[in-house]
């Protein structure tokens, strides 16, 4: 498993992709990881680091999907050409991709951590849902994706002989992929400081245990958490009054 | 003497962090496991981090088969912190604990800002342990004591070999949109640059009650050797990191760095030379 470091790396450009925002920093001795890893990004002027899933890997720069939500995710989307961050990552543990008959599914922002998953696998199948058009722009990241908008749901172009899963997108989502898939591989997010095990913010229950999901997740197989995670309606509300 | 806050590190996801210190503290060991707080936890506020992890931890039969032998695989001096309901838990804690000779102090969290308040009174707690411990005993106090200098007293006559200072405040944060609370618990310990301020007055404060007379590791907020120093002038011997462990994997031995300059820079030849120097010239 690659090893993760703290790096200040510069941002090499920051492009609008419908509501969303690409961020690409150099890549330096930063390794890429997994598909589903994720890695900490410092925002200038905020105390806490957030998490965001590696959305491709090239050979000089890392490339995150941002979704501006709040103040901290804001400023990210905010950064110029040339400005530096802290980058630290990849950290927790990503998706299993020597899989028979893959499937990838995202819905929403969840569509961050599958473009890489598509480069690593060769453009598997791809299913995506969104709330709104502007974010369905996201989808032109994974060529050959198969994208409905709501009020149609992702769930209804999986078809039902999908076996080898890979998802990501907002919790009530994942529950109705487990329901399909129950062997699914699922990445979660929860708030999280740190990103390697010390705050224990990011703790859900799954399978009647604790698992803090930077370091047992964000990638989870199987078992859904049975406590509730973090699934931003609010914040996904605003984000699609604001395209309104 | 550079530690970790309890709580703001886990040993063995992080060894390398862990051995930079010179001591690592556990996150608070309760009698039964506990699963935590409801999620949300965690919460970015002004000036520092809203946290509600609420002790999670396994509980003392686990802590002991399962954690405690890999803590001590580090080979470094280990501190427990202990929780509990009432001071017969704390105690029980303590006596289990005290047994292993890997532990090399027992910090006693009196102070959570996120579970239920101890029934007992912190010298109750304090003086439970002390008669079935031998270890060294740290009373980790509140900043919202409205006299901690008088606690860190009474726990001190029950037997306390030290004083931990200090623990959390309480704070609340509201979602921008919906304004309700972004903790699942609603109001959670507040820690981070803002507690900086509040935790050298407890230090000082309670050094001056003390005469000097315990050691006192001092936490909250310290982010630089700088910050370490003010805390060891207010009458600190030791210096804990937080949060800033969170953001800085290489915090122990910047900090340790910065505080040997710092102290080199106003004459103290090593940083504990400068212990209580802000009490020389202030009367208290």
């Amino acid at each position: 498993m690659a090893s993760p470091r703290r790096e200040s790396r510069r941002v090499t450009a920051s492009e609008r992709i419908g509501l969303y925002t690409m961020l690409r920093v150099e890549r330096g001795r930063l390794e890429a990881g997994l598909p589903g890893q994720f890695f900490m990004l410092d925002v200038p002027g905020h105390v806490m680091s957030r998490p965001f899933s590696i959305c491709l890997a090239r050979k000089e720069e890392l490339v995150f999907l941002i979704n501006p939500v709040g103040p901290a995710t804001h400023t990210l989307c905010e950064l110029q050409r040339g400005q530096t961050i802290g980058v630290f990552g990849p950290l927790g543990n990503g998706f299993r991709t020597d899989v028979a008959r893959p499937l990838l599914v995202g819905g929403g922002i969840g569509v961050a951590s599958l473009p890489y998953a598509a480069q690593v696998m060769g453009n598997p199948p791809t299913v995506l849902g969104f709330r709104t058009s502007r974010q369905a722009e996201a989808a032109e990241l994974i060529p050959k994706a198969e994208v409905c908008i709501e009020p149609k749901l992702v769930t209804e172009l999986i078809p039902a002989s999908a076996v080898d899963v890979l998802a990501c997108g907002p919790e009530p989502m994942l529950h109705a992929v487990h329901a399909l898939a129950p062997d699914a591989q699922m990445a979660w997010e929860a708030p999280m400081a740190c990103g390697f095990g010390a705050c224990y913010g990011c703790v859900v229950e799954v399978g009647g245990g604790s698992r803090r999901l930077c370091v047992e997740g964000p990638v989870i197989n199987g078992r859904p958490p049975s406590s509730p995670v973090i699934y931003d309606e609010a914040a996904e509300a605003a984000g699609a009054e604001a395209e309104a | 003497m550079i530690l970790n806050a309890s709580g703001c590190l886990d040993a063995l996801t992080a060894p390398k962090i862990a051995r930079s210190l010179d001591a690592y503290v556990a996150k608070t060991v309760t009698l039964e496991p506990r699963s935590g707080n409801a999620q949300p936890r965690l919460a970015e506020a002004d000036f520092g981090l809203l946290n509600s992890i609420g002790l999670q931890n396994p509980g003392l039969e686990r802590f002991l088969s399962d954690v405690l032998p890999r803590l001590e695989e580090l080979e470094m001096p280990l501190w427990i912190s202990v929780g509990g309901a009432d001071a017969a838990e704390y105690a029980r804690v303590c006596e289990r604990i005290g047994e292993h000779e890997s532990v090399s102090a027992i910090e006693l969290n009196l102070s959570c800002p996120n579970v239920d308040p101890a029934a007992a009174a912190a010298a109750e707690i304090v003086q439970a342990c002390r008669a079935v411990s031998g270890k060294p005993l740290y009373a980790k106090l509140s900043p919202l004591l409205p006299d901690i200098a008088e606690v860190a007293l009474s726990v001190i006559d029950a037997g306390a070999s030290g004083l931990s200072l200090v623990n959390s405040l309480r704070g609340l944060v509201l979602d921008e949109w919906t304004l309700e609370p972004r903790l699942g618990r609603a109001v959670g310990g507040y820690s981070g640059a803002a507690l900086r301020p509040v935790a050298l007055a407890a230090v000082y404060l309670c050094y001056a009650a003390t005469k000097g007379a315990v050691p006192i590791v001092g936490m909250g907020g310290v982010q630089s050797g700088k910050q370490a120093l003010d805390l060891i002038a207010a009458g600190a011997s030791a210096v804990a990191l937080g949060s800033v462990l969170f953001a800085d994997l290489e915090a122990p031995e910047r900090v340790r760095a910065e505080l040997d300059q710092e102290a080199q820079a106003r004459g103290f030849e090593r940083p504990l030379e400068a212990r209580g120097a802000a009490h020389q010239t202030a009367a208290v």
